[in-house]
């Protein structure tokens, strides 16, 4: 059991990952024309935390979103063909890298607002608590969606009313340049402060996996089992810019020493050498699961690439649902 | 036929919404407290539970996102703010999310949420507690948005609202509340975006929203008296507009007046104009004119929002001046006494 959850648990990890840097690799052939916040160096709290979820709980995400969509099992192709901006994709076309959506394995949206999807999940939340039924709504923010007004009513109405949801803080120390110095005060943690709302909280080393979905594993049973919101806080850092395909350690709002500490801390590596130690798989076990993903990545950018570009033309009509 | 007030008819649309279908929801600040919003939720929670009428917290922004989101699992949320101005706390959800997620993921998502808004003027609400910005929720594609003016209206809106797959920004009036008129009894349901044409004429073409359909009523009456005889057009729908019926009209009478409750730059009166102008130049005999408030805050003052203000007289002023007569609506109307502020003796605040 705890072994095939590993090998799933890496699976995603290694997906995530590919999935990203094919990204980062073929941006500037400029195909993919819309903003792209990659994951890299993220992955192990998205992997971690969908691990613990089931098929018909309920995910959001935010700007950077990739990585909750892969994790949560979100169909690859239509993702890289939104991407692409293609009829094929997610959304249609519609939506782009930020707008991911795939109904079929619970990933009900990611949106650009920072916070934005906060107070959907308690929605959700609510709409599930109406129908009696025992799913978990998960929602992925950034350390900056703290800053924002909604997270703290939607806190503040989830504990109130004992809403059923998951709320994950990746701290990855950066609003686009801006770092937590100038945004919150020093030594306050996230978390500390969220639980002062009253919200059972906990918090991480994103980059091991494994201890992210032992934690969200813990707190999504509590939550399905006392029918009330659970906050986390893991501890991340992204590897490339803001927003595209490139490093920016040389721009001057982080340094290079920073980047290599973390990059040290790669989740992904982590994690292999974890189950190499274990035993849990071998070397060329892991080989054959890269080479099978490696293979369904390229897939599906060849997918994107043939797929055709959605026309115009009576594209208005579908602003309203009839 | 039975009469209801406008206030009375929101209350039972509600209650057979919530009777024939068990999504329906209703919450907001204060909907289940003793005023029961002016009346329009009263009982609500006795007949329905307290799972579906609820109370919440001053979070319009995340309480508008819960309804977004309780609504992509098959829930119809109703909210309330009591005034327009604290649904402005909530625009970031109302515009990038409830009225994105149907286009922006490829038609995936429906976002059936009725938010309702009630607007005003008068007893010095002043600046921030009786705003008429309906042209905003109007610039957003994705909304629909209506502003009822007869109780028949706005239970059949309302209805059509609440089942509606989009979201609607349902806007009302406080100075309607009180007013009576015909409602039937059950269920029927006013197709959201069809105008309803109050009186017809061949002088003119009114067209106008709200209150200011009640003025114009009114400055008609006295009108009629000096052989001027208008067609009157209530929108009851901002988005979609019923351009069809508005153009039939300029087409006929050759004279258009807009009459809105909010100011008029960027207004819905002004862009009726301008489609009007876009549509119907060649039949157009005089230039158009609109009627709205003046490009500044509310003032609170009675002494101030006299003059704020658009009445009768005011239109009956500016119908006689496109038709070249000379009618004084001030000298013409006696409003017996009634002090401006108020929408009749009915009403003594406080809000």
């Amino acid at each position: 059991m705890e072994h095939t959850l590993k090998i799933n648990l890496f699976k995603k990890l290694f997906k995530i990952r590919t999935v990203e840097e094919t990204i980062a690799d073929k941006y500037t052939e400029w195909e993919m024309r819309c903003p792209t916040h990659l994951s890299t160096g993220q992955e192990g709290v998205a992997a971690g935390v969908c691990q613990a979820l089931e098929d018909d709980d309920f995910v959001f995400s935010s700007h950077r979103s990739h990585a909750h969509y892969i994790a949560k099992g979100g169909d690859i192709r239509k993702m890289i063909a939104e991407i692409y901006g293609k009829s094929t994709g997610c959304s249609a076309g519609r939506g782009g890298s930020m707008h991911l959506i795939d109904k079929s394995v619970g990933f009900l949206g990611s949106t650009s607002i920072v916070g934005g999807t906060i107070p959907l999940a308690a929605g959700v939340a609510l709409s599930v608590k109406l129908k009696n039924s025992s799913q978990v709504t998960c929602t992925f923010f950034g350390d900056a969606a703290v800053e924002e007004g909604v997270f703290y009513e939607t806190i503040n109405y989830a504990v109130t009313n004992k809403l059923p949801v998951l709320f994950i803080c990746e701290n990855n120390l950066y609003s686009v340049y801006s770092p937590l110095s100038v945004r919150q005060p020093e030594n306050r943690n996230i978390f500390e402060m969220v639980e002062g709302i009253g919200i059972s909280v906990d918090h991480g080393n994103g980059n091991d996996p494994w201890e992210v979905f032992e934690k969200s594993r813990n707190a999504v049973g509590k939550i399905r089992e006392l029918q009330i919101p659970i906050f986390l806080e893991f501890s991340t850092y992204r590897w490339r810019e803001h927003c595209g395909p490139f490093f920016d350690n040389d721009i001057g709002y982080r340094t290079e020493t920073e980047f290599l500490h973390w990059k040290e801390k790669d989740p992904l590596q982590f994690f292999e050498n974890m189950l190499l130690e274990q035993r849990v798989i071998d070397e060329s076990q892991i080989q054959s699961i890269k080479a099978g993903i490696i293979d369904e990545v390229n897939e599906a950018f060849q997918f994107a690439h043939d797929s055709d570009f959605p026309d115009f033309t009576g594209i208005q009509n579908s602003v309203y649902h009839s | 036929m039975r009469k209801l007030k406008f206030s009375q008819a929101i209350n039972e649309a509600f209650e057979i919404a919530m009777q024939i279908n068990p999504n329906v929801i209703c919450y907001g600040l204060g909907v289940d407290d003793p005023k029961g919003v002016f009346g329009t939720t009263l009982g609500l929670k006795e007949k329905f539970g307290k799972d579906r009428v609820f109370d919440t917290p001053a979070s319009e922004n995340a309480m508008t996102g819960i309804a977004i989101g309780a609504s992509l699992n098959g829930i119809r949320p109703v909210m309330t703010h009591q005034r327009l101005d604290f649904s402005l706390l909530s625009m970031d959800q109302i515009i990038n999310n409830a009225a994105k997620f149907h286009f922006m993921f490829g038609g995936q998502h429906t976002v059936p949420i009725t938010i309702r808004m009630i607007t005003g003027r008068g007893w010095g609400q002043g600046p921030t507690h009786s705003q008429n910005l309906q042209s905003i929720f109007a610039h957003i594609p994705g909304l629909k948005v209506v502003m009822p003016t007869t109780a028949y209206d706005a239970k059949g809106l309302l209805l059509s609202s609440i089942f509606d797959d989009n979201p609607v920004i349902f806007i009302e009036h406080r100075w309607l509340h009180n007013l009576e008129s015909d409602v039937p009894e059950g269920d029927y349901r006013i197709e959201i975006g069809k105008s309803k044409k109050i009186s017809d004429g061949f002088d003119l073409t009114i067209v106008s929203m709200s209150y200011m359909t009640v003025e114009a009523i009114h400055a008609l009456e006295i009108l009629k008296k000096s052989d001027i005889h208008c067609d009157l057009i209530d929108i009851r729908s901002v988005k979609p507009m019923d351009w069809t019926t508005i153009f039939h009209s300029v087409k006929k009478t050759g004279r258009l007046l807009t009459l809105d409750t909010g100011v008029g730059q960027g207004s819905v009166s002004s862009d009726i104009i301008a489609e009007v102008c876009h549509n119907c130049w060649s039949s157009l005999k005089a230039q158009p004119e609109r009627l709205s408030l003046p490009d500044m805050p509310t003032p609170t003052s009675p002494s101030l929002t006299k003059h704020f203000y658009r009445r009768s007289e005011d239109i009956i002023n500016i119908v006689s001046k496109m038709l070249g007569k000379d009618l004084d609506g001030y000298a013409l109307i006696d409003r017996d006494g009634l002090p401006h502020d108020v929408p009749g003796d009915w009403f003594k605040g406080p809000f």
